[in-house]
């Protein structure tokens, strides 16, 4: 076994291993999509071989993922690298910021800040125009009067980081009657529609044009300056410097009337990612105007369908990849707890104590929410399949052993005694009574982990392990609604239908062992 | 261990020495001496809390005396391996115990298949029809679908399957309607006298020990009242306790 596996390293390292695709990665806005498809694409056409892993949970996901080495690049703001990733006091100067933060974080994590693209993203607090003009609403500091009486729609990351709300309350004490955290892809409809009265906005998002909002000038210069740029962890450094070099030719190349455009693209008029980065790549001079577009990458060229149904049908190879995926993540987490969890549910049951305090241990992993379980995972783990496997199968122990554990002990207990007192062995008692009669308990425990899983499974694309969490956070943050159902309606369907199969199997040894016979 | 199996001719001889069992504050039995003749059939009687069980299940190791010994013809029971003992003894508790998951011949067959017997199954068969069950009609039925009686008289099977040196009956009749209780008393006695096993009954009805046992021992409080025949007990009552217990059960 030894010399074989001896000799298959030999070979493989005589031979050269094939060249590592490049990761390229993007938060989950569409900025960040277009930027980050844009970086892959440049790569692409200088020869290299490229992996996207869009949309990665947010800032701590991403750069996470960057310094344990699991995402080669991203685009990102050098106001959040100072303040939500170096924790950072703000300053003002751009240049000097930059200087700040690419020095800090090479000296940190050996990652490297690109120069930067060529415009700012600041935050944009946005009212809609008729509450600026009844309130006389021009600044900051106008804003701190009335937020008494108004209510936010605030991104989760803007509520919590120390360049967000809490700089907000800092320096103008805003204090909004009600902060309601939302996703960044529903913010604009929920001003609009009246449901909240202020949101966060990014400075180049083109639908703050498009809803007619106004921006409330920071006349006190609370934010840092947001300059968005390539970074790039230590590995391609080390191993590609000349794709760091291609990757440079985007700097200074971006100004802001030009994200403005591509942005308004995606989020106005609903254009493929790959075609307004490949589109934008051409304008630019960076790769020849004529080069076909790969389909995969460009989407359907022809107008997309209009129906829900044609819809579904045209991304149906999508949908079964990422429904298999899916399945994939899944069935081996849960089969992992099982062969886990079963066992020390039934060798729990045989310990005098300290039983209950293993299973409670196990429940406290049920309280970490999946994102961040997800992102403890990535130090470790990195990105991608494992980590989210881990993360699941930890989700599913708890049920499991609960149930195992209840199900064994609770056996009734004039079956065992009797059993016992005919002369079975302690080990005949469990084998053939006790784990018996708990079959049904313990089939419902891996049933309703099963359920909750194919829900969780959905977090794992935000790190980039797929399944049909993908179209959901891809549509959310495109805000694509189409794509975010066809991602949605599978999972529920498949969540219903592993009900609807454990439930049989729970039933039948039900009927096979338990209580229910007649 | 290369014992032969006990036969079903009579049986083994019990005998419990100063047989002492506290649960915390409570004294279940204090000081209890008693002996059951081989063959004999001993009626354990008393109220509840009085330690019949706890006296009866002493006499399989399911209950481990604080003090005292137990013997099984002259032998310590705590020289003897306990899952050993227990397949040499029968026991049926009050609501029979039946595995719910298996059927009516499998659960005879307990006993003779856990003893490797090869004719486990002949066996089971012959031991349904001892308590009057015939095993074409319910050997392959499930616990759930007999009724009540049926069920006692599948646990008295399965008690006997093995060829117990030892039969231990806990109230095996005592949640049964009057009619099926009189049926199944009435097949005990029967099964008596082709099967003489030492047997010993704990029931709360005096009227049922008076008619099943040879002998009867009175319990109160974990102590040792009185034990005699039927009779003697009743004509000649050792305390006024047992004076009161026996003409209360003979009045009903």
């Amino acid at each position: 076994m030894r010399t074989i596996w001896t000799a298959m390293m030999v070979t493989m390292t005589a031979l050269g291993a094939p060249p590592r695709p490049i990761i390229v990665a993007s938060k989950p806005f569409g900025e960040s999509y277009i930027l980050a498809e844009m970086m892959a694409q440049l790569l692409e056409a200088r020869g290299r071989v490229v992996e996207r892993r869009l949309g990665l949970g947010a800032t701590e996901v991403a750069y996470g993922a960057l310094r344990a080495g699991a995402v080669d690049v991203y685009p990102e703001y050098t106001g959040t690298g100072l303040v939500a990733i170096l924790g950072l006091p703000p300053e003002r100067d751009p240049a000097a910021v930059f200087a700040r933060v690419a020095s800090a974080s090479m000296a940190r994590d050996g990652v490297r800040w690109l120069p930067p693209l060529g415009f700012q993203n600041t935050y944009a607090i946005a009212v809609r125009r008729p509450t600026a003009d009844s309130l006389h609403l021009a600044t900051l500091s106008d804003l701190s009067r009335v937020a008494p009486s108004l209510r936010a729609g605030l991104t989760a990351d803007f509520i919590g980081r120390p360049d967000g709300l809490p700089g907000l309350a800092r320096t103008y004490g805003i204090r909004f009657r009600a902060v309601r955290a939302l996703l960044p892809a529903v913010k604009y409809q929920a001003l609009a529609a009246g449901a909240v009265d202020v949101i966060d906005g990014y400075s180049t998002d083109g639908l703050i044009a498009r809803y007619d909002l106004v921006v409330l000038r920071d006349d006190r210069s609370f934010y840092p300056p947001y300059q968005a740029a390539a970074v790039v962890g230590p590995s391609l450094q080390r191993e590609d410097p000349e794709a760091v070099l291609v990757l440079t030719e985007l700097s200074g190349r971006i100004d802001v009337g030009t994200m403005r455009r591509l942005n308004r693209r995606l989020e106005v008029d609903g254009a493929p990612v790959a075609s307004i980065a490949h589109d934008a790549l051409a304008s630019l001079g960076l790769t020849a105007a004529a080069a076909p577009l790969d389909d995969a990458h460009a989407g359907p060229a022809a107008p997309p369908p209009t129906s829900f149904v044609a819809y579904l049908g045209a991304r149906r190879p999508a949908i079964l990849a990422d429904t298999s995926r899916h399945l994939l993540l899944v069935a081996l987490s849960l089969g992992a707890a099982v062969l886990i969890a079963l066992p020390l549910g039934v060798v729990l049951t045989t310990v005098p104590r300290g039983a209950e305090g293993v299973i409670r241990v196990a429940g406290m992993l049920e309280t970490v929410p999946g994102i961040a379980l997800l992102a403890f995972m990535i130090p470790l783990l990195g990105i991608g399949v494992v980590p989210a496997l881990v993360a699941l199968f930890l989700y599913s122990l708890y049920p499991i052993l609960r149930n195992a554990y209840t199900g064994v002990r609770n056996s009734d207990p004039s079956t065992v005694d009797a059993a016992q007192a005919l002369g079975m062995t302690p080990r005949q008692v469990l084998l053939y009574v006790r784990l018996p009669l708990a079959a049904p308990v313990i089939m419902a425990g891996i049933r309703t982990a099963a359920v909750l899983d194919v829900g969780t499974a959905t977090l794992a694309a935000f790190i980039g392990a797929g399944g049909l969490g993908d179209p959901i956070v891809t549509g959310l943050a495109l805000a694509d609604t189409r794509m975010i159902l066809s991602g949605a309606i599978p999972a529920a369907l498949l969540a219903l239908a592993v009900d609807g199969l454990l439930g049989g199997v729970e039933r039948w040894t039900g009927r096979r062992w338990g209580t229910d016979r007649r | 261990m290369s014992t032969p199996r006990p036969r079903i001719d009579g049986g083994a001889a019990l005998r419990a020495v100063e047989v002492s069992k506290r649960y915390g504050a409570v004294v279940a039995l204090d000081r209890v001496t008693i002996d059951v003749a081989a063959g004999e059939c001993l009626a354990l009687i008393g109220e509840s809390g009085s330690g019949k069980t706890t006296l009866l299940r002493s006499f399989n190791r399911m209950v481990e005396p604080d003090a005292g010994t137990v013997l099984i013809d002259d032998q310590p029971l705590r020289s003897l391996d306990p899952v050993a003992l227990r397949r040499r003894v029968g026991y049926v508790l009050q609501d029979g115990g039946l595995l719910p998951h298996w059927r009516v011949r499998r659960n005879v067959a307990l006993v003779p298949w856990l003893l490797r017997e090869p004719d486990a199954e002949a066996r089971a068969d012959e031991a349904l029809r001892l308590v009057g069950l015939d095993p074409t009609q319910f050997g392959d039925r499930w616990p759930r679908g007999l009724s009540g009686g049926q069920r006692q008289r599948v646990a008295l099977a399965r008690a006997l399957a093995g060829a117990p040196a030892v039969l231990l009956l806990d109230e095996p009749f005592g949640a049964l309607d009057a009619i099926t209780r009189a049926e199944l008393q009435d097949t005990f006695v029967g099964l008596r006298s082709s099967v003489a096993v030492t047997t010993v009954l704990v029931t709360h009805d005096v009227r049922e020990a008076g008619a099943l046992g040879d002998r009867m021992a009175v319990l109160r409080r974990g102590r040792l009242e009185q034990v005699g025949p039927p009779a003697m007990l009743r004509d000649a009552p050792a305390t006024p306790y047992v004076a009161a217990l026996l003409a209360r059960g003979w009045s009903r």
